[in-house]
């Protein structure tokens, strides 16, 4: 009993130290959280692709992957000096092509395993 | 130049737009566990990038046009070229390719944060000024970045035959490699902890780059031939990470969502790969298996081959009733999976049973067979993994090998000294007969003898796998 109200006392102070070392720390404990479920998810959907589907999952997961992108579209915006938006255009035109030809080559791809049953031989 | 954009959505709506695109991204990833739901699983992904690329240039306000639409539109045609243009043989070099992109994408990002940093009077060291999340998320982003970038280089090097050394100069070695995680680790301190004027930064941050690219070299060029799929899948889950990390700097949480279900996409790929050769992780990227086991292989002669021509393998084939293909990356060599599909069409049409069986690590990298077949019509109904296909053999008639090598060696059942002792493999020999499609005795990658070529029931057909079969085709039709 007494080593649980030491616990719980000492979870207090933390927690008031945290407040009181104001809001520098709330993200990464946020981000963290976002992390390990997203990372959950992801061994739960990926572990049931059969192994016909692994080429596309892969160039899918790739081109999703790109989603860089969208921080790389903020370096073109203000408060970056032209270093920054010289290393934002070279992210910008990279995510793309990885995004771009990334879902391309994969619909390409899943199409072809989607012909059976249509026309044959053509 | 800048140009005022309408600022329509506000930093607070656009969460609500990458909520919706995370979702999209999971429910298309649930959809490719299908073969039939797959397509439409790659278009709701897309969608999903589509809302949140969309809806960031509307958060955006003034930008520079030129930077973004320039970059946009680049980007764009680079794209549509590659995939439109790429041969179905050459998957895995542009995955490869694709994968260094997006982990550059992501080093320059997290670099851009820092130029912004500096640009900003940033008299101070970035753990201090900014924070210690902030610096720490920025080493990493550079770090796996660079990494993913020089190391899918290489390993692109590799597939397209460009590469061949398992050295580049003294990059390569384990010890090398040991002394260059360390100068990364000082960089990083140095970049992250301590610079704090202008040209400072500029040096810790260039050095820090540079030396991670050194690495990612150092890391991937000892790997080479049959390990490709375990290096790939790495390599994808890098490039999902460095997103991830990139999400850290950004505090965005779509990145930090996307970002690691690659990761997670690209650890399990690269778990199954390590298991269907029977080797840990570490072993593949820090053994050298080759080196271990060329002595061992080479003093193995082979003294009772039987070779058989196209004339001679056509009758058996005639009266078969099952046969079972396994295909290797000999076959995506050869290019001769439409021959292959020539070939089961026929044996088909008089009756007989045609299955595929194809090994998790057959090719260049994970599924590579699969997309191979169905791109020459294939069903997909009749592509077996090794589980499935195994208890089959028995009761075929012809199992026909082409291209592939390690992948239905006997020694690995048989014999507890092979190196790839206890790795699964495709037991054909247990088939009536066996054709093996190749063009010489040579060892596969794991440099060892393969008595499959030397058993009672095999029949080796030398030659080129496409014009091999293209010879059968004509034959069987003759007969």
């Amino acid at each position: 009993m007494i080593s649980l109200a030491i616990l719980q006392d000492a979870a207090q102070a933390a927690t008031e130290q945290a407040e009181a070392a104001g809001a520098a720390s709330p993200y990464i404990i946020m981000g963290l959280w976002v992390l390990f479920l997203a990372i959950f998810v992801g061994f739960e959907l990926i572990t049931k692709v059969p192994p016909t589907l692994h080429t596309p999952l892969m160039s899918g997961a790739n081109a999703i992957s790109g989603i860089t992108l969208v921080g790389a579209l903020f370096c073109a915006g203000v408060g970056y000096p032209f270093l920054g938006k010289l290393l934002g255009f070279l992210a910008i035109v990279m995510a793309t092509t990885n995004v771009v030809g990334g879902f391309l080559v994969t619909d390409r791809m899943l199409r072809m395993f989607g012909q059976r049953g249509k026309k044959k031989g053509a | 130049m800048s140009t005022p954009l309408a600022l329509v959505v506000s930093a607070h709506t656009i969460e609500f737009v990458y909520m919706a695109a995370a979702l999209l991204f999971i429910f298309g990833l649930k959809r490719l566990s299908g073969v039939r739901t797959a397509r439409s699983g790659n278009a709701f992904a897309t969608l999903g990038m589509a809302l949140a690329v969309g809806g960031t240039l509307f958060l955006l306000g003034e930008v520079s046009l030129f930077v973004l639409v320039g970059g946009l539109a680049v980007g764009t045609i680079l794209g549509i070229l590659l995939a439109t243009r790429v041969q179905m043989t050459e998957m895995p070099e542009l995955v490869a390719f694709f994968n260094g992109l997006g982990g550059a994408a992501s080093a320059c990002v997290a670099l851009s944060e820092v130029a912004r940093y500096v640009g900003l009077g940033g008299g101070t060291t970035l753990a201090t000024g900014g924070s210690l999340e902030f610096a720490n998320a920025i080493l990493v982003s550079i770090l796996i970045g660079s990494v993913t970038l020089s190391g899918s280089f290489v390993a692109y090097g590799k597939l397209s035959g460009k590469i061949k050394d398992n050295r580049l100069g003294p990059i390569g070695s384990q010890g090398v490699n040991m002394l260059l995680a360390l100068v990364v680790l000082a960089f990083g301190i140095w970049a992250g902890y301590s610079a704090d004027g202008g040209l400072g930064f500029f040096a810790a941050f260039a050095l820090l780059t540079l030396a991670s690219l050194v690495l990612g070299i150092g890391l991937t060029v000892p790997i080479g031939g049959a390990d490709m799929p375990v290096v790939i899948s790495l390599l994808n889950s890098y490039s999902g990470l460095a997103a991830c990390a990139t999400g850290f700097v950004l505090e965005n949480n779509l990145l930090i969502t996307a970002g690691s279900l690659v990761g997670a996409s690209g650890l399990i790929l690269t778990q199954i790969m390590c298991k269907a050769m029977n080797r840990s992780l570490t072993n593949v990227l820090f053994a050298t298996f080759g080196e271990e086991s060329s002595t061992a292989g080479k003093n193995d002669e082979y003294t009772s081959v039987k070779a058989a021509t196209a004339e001679d393998a056509a009758p058996i084939l005639d009266v078969a009733t099952s046969v079972v293909f396994v295909p290797g990356y000999g076959m995506a060599v050869a290019q001769a999976q439409h021959k292959v599909r020539e070939l089961a069409s026929l044996l088909e049409a008089k009756g007989c049973k045609v299955s595929y069986g194809i090994h998790p690590v057959a090719g260049r990298m994970p599924g590579h067979m699969n997309v191979l077949l169905a791109e020459a019509d294939v069903p997909y109904e009749q592509l077996f993994d090794l589980d499935q296909i195994n208890g089959e053999f028995q009761n075929t008639d012809v199992a026909i090998v082409v291209g592939a090598n390690d992948v239905c060696n006997p020694a690995a059942n048989d014999d507890p000294k092979s190196p790839i002792a206890g790795m699964p493999v495709l037991k054909v020999w247990e088939a009536q007969t066996v054709f093996v499609v190749k063009r010489s005795l040579s060892p596969g990658y794991a440099g060892i003898k393969n008595d499959l070529f030397e058993a009672d029931n095999t029949l080796m057909c030398f030659g080129d796998g496409k014009q091999f079969l293209e010879d059968l085709i004509a034959e069987l039709k003759d007969l």
